[in-house]
């Protein structure tokens, strides 16, 4: 069995991210279910909008605890977008708010980082290039394009990238860390690509 | 680099997609899921479902293909037609639409704009506008380019760009189904005028008019049409290798 579970902490629509998972055979729950979270095999943690609002959801449902539980006996987890986001120790998105600390590194604006006249936020398909080998890519290939849509990213993270996106800076694109992984960018929006990481995933990264 | 987009726009009344031909492997060239499909594994960017029903039957089931369309199709979706409060733009977002377009609701209650983008986000938001040109200056047109707002569009844009959308599409009525191509000076006037990503519709006729609108105005992100697409005058990978050959950065 290879339950996964789709963390609903009340930021977002898990429609199409849900439908994507489907749509490949996965066996997936939507769940605030602390037991549910608990007894599955893999965890997703989405989320779309403010860092600090769905920082501060994670608390308040007290699955904040246990997605670090969980993560730190093993389990695998990956963010999207926000979610992915949400894996490092902290953001400066309208402030100083910190996040779930399972990966090194901080999250940071766009503004200022990236040369003058580039569109913020960086929305569209843009190339991934890796920067290190993972099983989350094992069946897509270097320069292959993704959908973005954010205006902040991970910085100071060197020890978890495995893919950036170029423009004007290396921005991070995906990271993993033994269990703990993450695509800034949307799977469930990036066509075969996107698909093709999620079944990775399905199926199992080593660690 | 972010790839310049291309996006086939369907107009959907009573569940159908109103125009086009048949395809090689599409069974039922007006079903919205099989022709978005069809353009999905095309190599579309992005898709855009216009609903033009009148009746609240018609809207009811766009909302059931619509749900159905998110559940196969994986690339953005944007919707638009009859989006008037901030219901509509609930409404189609929770059966898996990515972007909600607006038009004459923004027109008549600029208000929605704001109200959508602070609940949703700027990135959700994206403000359509028919123009017109109107005694030397452009003009907004409002209920699908029939009635004179007597605004100037290119103030009107940037109003709505402060008021929270995230993502303008420019449809010129004076080039639009002329097939001479893109509306280019009205473009390069938007695209001058705002920061966020502008989308070229109006007047595609071939392949080449895309390549001259990416050359013409680099800053314009994307490019939209209807019925090149739909009628087959023009495919979409060979549009695609021809922008790429012309050093056009796409999605192949």
């Amino acid at each position: 069995m290879n339950q996964i579970a789709i963390i609903d902490y009340g930021v977002g629509n898990l429609f199409s991210l849900a439908s994507s998972f489907r749509s490949i055979g996965a066996e997936i729950t939507v769940t605030s279910d602390a037991s549910v979270i608990r007894q599955a095999d893999k965890l997703i943690l989405p989320g779309v909008g403010a860092f600090e609002d769905a920082a501060r959801k994670l608390r308040e449902t007290g699955l904040d605890t246990v997605i670090k539980q969980e993560a730190g006996s093993g389990k695998p987890l990956m963010g999207i977008c926000l979610g992915m986001q949400m894996l490092f120790e902290k953001s400066y998105e309208y402030g100083e708010h910190e996040g779930l600390g399972l990966l090194k590194g901080a999250v940071v604006p766009m503004q200022g980082r990236i040369p003058e006249g580039l569109k913020i936020p960086h929305i569209g398909w843009n190339a991934l290039h890796f920067t290190r080998d993972s099983g989350l890519f094992r069946y897509i290939r270097e320069g292959d394009c993704v959908y973005f849509v954010h205006s902040y990213y991970a910085s100071g993270c060197e020890d978890s990238v495995i893919a950036t996106a170029g423009y004007g800076a290396e921005l991070t694109a995906a990271v993993q860390k033994g269990n703990v992984m993450g695509c800034q960018f949307h799977p469930e929006k990036s066509g075969k690509v996107g698909l093709a990481i999620l079944r990775a995933f399905c199926e199992g990264i080593e660690a | 680099m972010i790839t310049k987009r291309i996006i086939p726009c369907l107009d959907v009344r009573n569940g159908r997609v109103v125009k086009g031909v048949n395809f090689e492997g599409l069974h039922d060239v007006s079903s919205p899921v099989e022709l978005g499909q069809y353009y999905s594994d095309c190599g579309a960017d992005e898709l855009v479902f216009y609903d033009i029903t009148a009746s609240f039957e018609g809207r009811q089931l766009f909302t059931d293909i619509l749900r159905e369309v998110a559940s196969k199709i994986f690339i953005p979706l944007t919707v638009g037609g009859g989006i008037n409060t901030v219901e509509d733009f609930d409404r189609v977002l929770k059966c898996g639409a990515d972007k909600v377009s607006v038009n004459s609701g923004a027109i008549r209650n600029p208000d929605l704009i704001r109200e959508a983008a602070m609940r949703y986000g700027n990135q959700c938001v994206v403000l359509s506008a028919d123009v017109k040109r109107v005694d030397g200056e452009f003009r907004v047109f409002a209920k699908g380019g029939r009635v004179d707002t007597g605004m100037e569009a290119i103030g009107w844009i940037r109003h709505c760009v402060d008021l929270g959308a995230g993502e303008i599409v420019v449809n010129s009525i004076d080039t639009d189904g002329v097939k001479k191509g893109f509306d280019l000076p009205l473009l390069k006037a938007v695209c001058d005028a705002v920061s966020v990503p502008v989308i070229a519709s109006g007047g595609a006729g071939c392949a080449q008019d895309f390549v001259d609108l990416f050359r013409a105005v680099p800053t314009v992100d994307a490019g939209l049409a209807a019925s090149i697409f739909h009628f087959g005058e023009v495919a979409i990978p060979d549009l695609k290798q021809l922008l790429r050959d012309n050093d056009i950065t796409v999605r192949l």
